[in-house]
């Protein structure tokens, strides 16, 4: 009773401690709002460019008969993708194959089963910086162990070769990816497991690897989108730049399609540039349908998991 | 066929296995607990009585939680916890040289604070547990028994298929308690199973206690002291006299007695509300 004004004409005579007004913050909201949306237009627009622009120039080579056929230095307007298209779904494949295990189990053994000891600490900072490694160091790395030592059990330069330098190259990205999948799911659901007599085997296979399953391929997705991109590793390791026949086994040459560009694309002939185009579309065709049988298994995934 | 109705009437006999009839208690004996150099309950001995619902009451970090936790091994299982000292199962030394927690963990089943189903559908949530256990009967039967024992049946028996995430936190915490009655455990574990619920979810639970020891021996930790003095027929008190001291089973007596006219000054503090 001793105070003469209440709260409200307090306020509304400017006397309150709480200065700002609603109006200067609803302001910054709304410029929040188109700082965000120019960041993602302007991102989004670039690629938009760059994939008009592609399109464009490789429309006048592209065609069934680009996708059928070899290359040509005599022809070049009749030359094809062909067997850089098989290569790079070959490569694809058998990265996917090896990586893909490799990467959960490396996951599974650090995040589930690894204790935490000095050694441990190390490999798991070490395993983060491999993530940021140049991929020509991997190319090397693979020409050392895959085309030269182990030449016996890998034919020297063959698919499996570049399959392998691949896998070397994006494991990083799988393991990281996964481990943070598997740190997310709460420890109640281990405990809720054990709590029934399950072993942690029964844990891992039922419980947590589905769970984390969503995010894992999330980091699958991108790591493969970036194997089937690289063209500098398996430079190192042994693609052709030029070969007669298509892939067959793992144990054949192989070329590829980031190669297959580079090389068109350091030729001056116009039409040589158009089929630098119009590979890239096929690239960028591959990488989309891969991402979606991924985007696809995941949602799969997800829904059953909820 | 017949094999198999064999197998299952040798364990109903053992008293394993057996969805009815008297269940194992436990004999804890000079059992402390350690988080690494950290004692945080020392020198508790006690019997827990077979087909009997125990409460477990005390202040906040006063052990009992760790305690239980003790009692199926699923201590072990935070990096650095060990504990020490002698938890019979019936006549089995539980931490003995050979003896499996996993083994352990299926005959002294646990349920915890916050319900944690599996991202699962509500049948698998109970069937999992029976599977991995190598249950090899009826087990749509087995699945409409534990829900039905856990009082949770008539609310999802048309949502089986549904993930047990669609669930509210009481019917999760029930689905919970059905999935551990389904791989027959001697001793249920509770760990304020309540204290995260609503009134009626609490209420619902609670029900379930009575038929529960008909079948087998409950340990609840609870906040609650009117739950305890509703549901318990015995009630342990733990306590902290000084901070920093490890917990202690301050009295353990039968429930009556411990809220009437128990025998420790701090205990009847406790009870009557004057602190915690």
């Amino acid at each position: 009773m001793a105070q003469s004004t209440t709260r409200a004409d307090r306020s509304a005579a400017g006397e309150s401690d709480f200065k700002a007004s609603i109006s200067t913050r609803y302001g910054l909201d709304r410029a929040f709002t188109v700082l965000v949306t120019a960041a993602a237009l302007i991102g989004i627009g670039v690629l938009a460019l760059l994939l008009f622009e592609v399109i464009r120039d490789g429309s006048t080579m592209l065609s069934t008969r680009f996708l059928t056929s070899f290359p040509s230095q005599l022809f070049p307007e009749n030359g094809g993708i062909y067997p850089a298209l098989v290569g790079s779904v070959w490569l694809l494949g058998l990265t996917a194959l090896i990586s893909v295990p490799l990467g959960l189990g490396a996951a599974v053994y650090l995040q589930e089963y690894a204790e935490d000891t000095r050694l441990n600490r190390v490999i798991e900072v070490n395993i983060s910086n491999l993530a940021g490694v140049p991929s020509i160091i991997y190319g090397l790395l693979g020409l050392g162990i895959f085309v030269q030592l182990l030449a016996p059990v890998t034919g020297g330069g063959s698919v499996l070769t570049g399959a392998l330098t691949l896998s070397l190259l994006i494991l990083p990205i799988i393991i990281v990816a996964t481990r943070e999948a598997l740190r997310a799911i709460p420890a109640s659901i281990r405990e809720g497991g054990y709590a029934l007599g399950a072993t942690r085997w029964e844990v891992i296979r039922s419980h947590l690897l589905p769970m984390a399953l969503p995010g894992a391929l999330t980091g699958i997705i991108l790591a493969l989108s970036r194997a089937i991109g690289e063209a500098a590793p398996i430079l190192v390791v042994g693609v052709s730049l030029y070969q007669t026949y298509v892939t067959r086994s793992p144990f054949d040459g192989y070329m590829a399609l980031p190669t297959q560009i580079y090389d068109w694309i350091s030729r001056p002939q116009q039409v040589f540039q158009d089929s630098a185009a119009a590979g890239i579309v096929v690239a960028m065709g591959v990488l989309l349908l891969a991402n979606s049988l991924a985007i696809w298994l995941r949602n799969r995934y997800q829904k059953h998991s909820r | 066929m017949s094999e198999l109705s064999e197998e299952r009437r040798e364990a109903g006999q053992e008293g394993v296995g057996s969805p009815t009839g008297t269940a194992l208690g436990m004999k804890i004996q000079d059992l402390s607990a350690f988080y690494g150099s950290f004692k945080a309950v020392t020198d508790v001995s006690v019997d827990i009585r077979a087909n009997k619902v125990t409460a477990l009451i005390g202040p906040s970090g006063c052990g009992k939680s760790t305690f239980i936790r003790c009692l199926n091994r699923m201590h072990e299982v935070i990096p650095g916890a060990r504990a020490e000292g002698r938890v019979l199962l019936g006549e089995q030394d539980i931490y003995t040289r050979g003896a499996d927690p996993v083994v352990i963990r299926r005959q002294v089943g646990m349920v915890f604070q916050k319900p944690n189903p599996f991202s699962k559908s509500v049948y698998e949530n109970v069937a999992w547990g029976a599977r991995i256990n190598g249950y090899k009967g009826d087990m749509d039967a087995l699945v409409e028994r534990s829900l039905k024992q856990a009082a949770l049946w008539d609310e999802v028996k048309d949502r089986l298929k549904e993930s047990g995430y669609e669930l509210s936190g009481g019917q999760q915490q029930r689905l919970c308690i059905a999935r551990t009655l389904a791989v027959e455990p001697e001793v249920i574990l509770m760990d304020e199973p309540a204290s995260a619920l609503d009134p009626v979810s609490t209420q619902k639970i609670e029900d379930t206690m009575e038929d529960l020891k008909r079948n087998y021996t409950v340990v609840i930790v609870t906040h609650n002291m009117q739950q305890a003095a509703r549901i318990s027929d015995y009630t342990g008190f733990f306590y902290i006299q000084n901070m920093g001291d490890p917990g202690r089973l301050w009295e353990f007596d039968e429930t009556e007695k411990m809220f009437s006219n128990p025998d420790r000054k701090e205990t009847e503090d406790y009870v009557t509300g004057r602190f915690g």
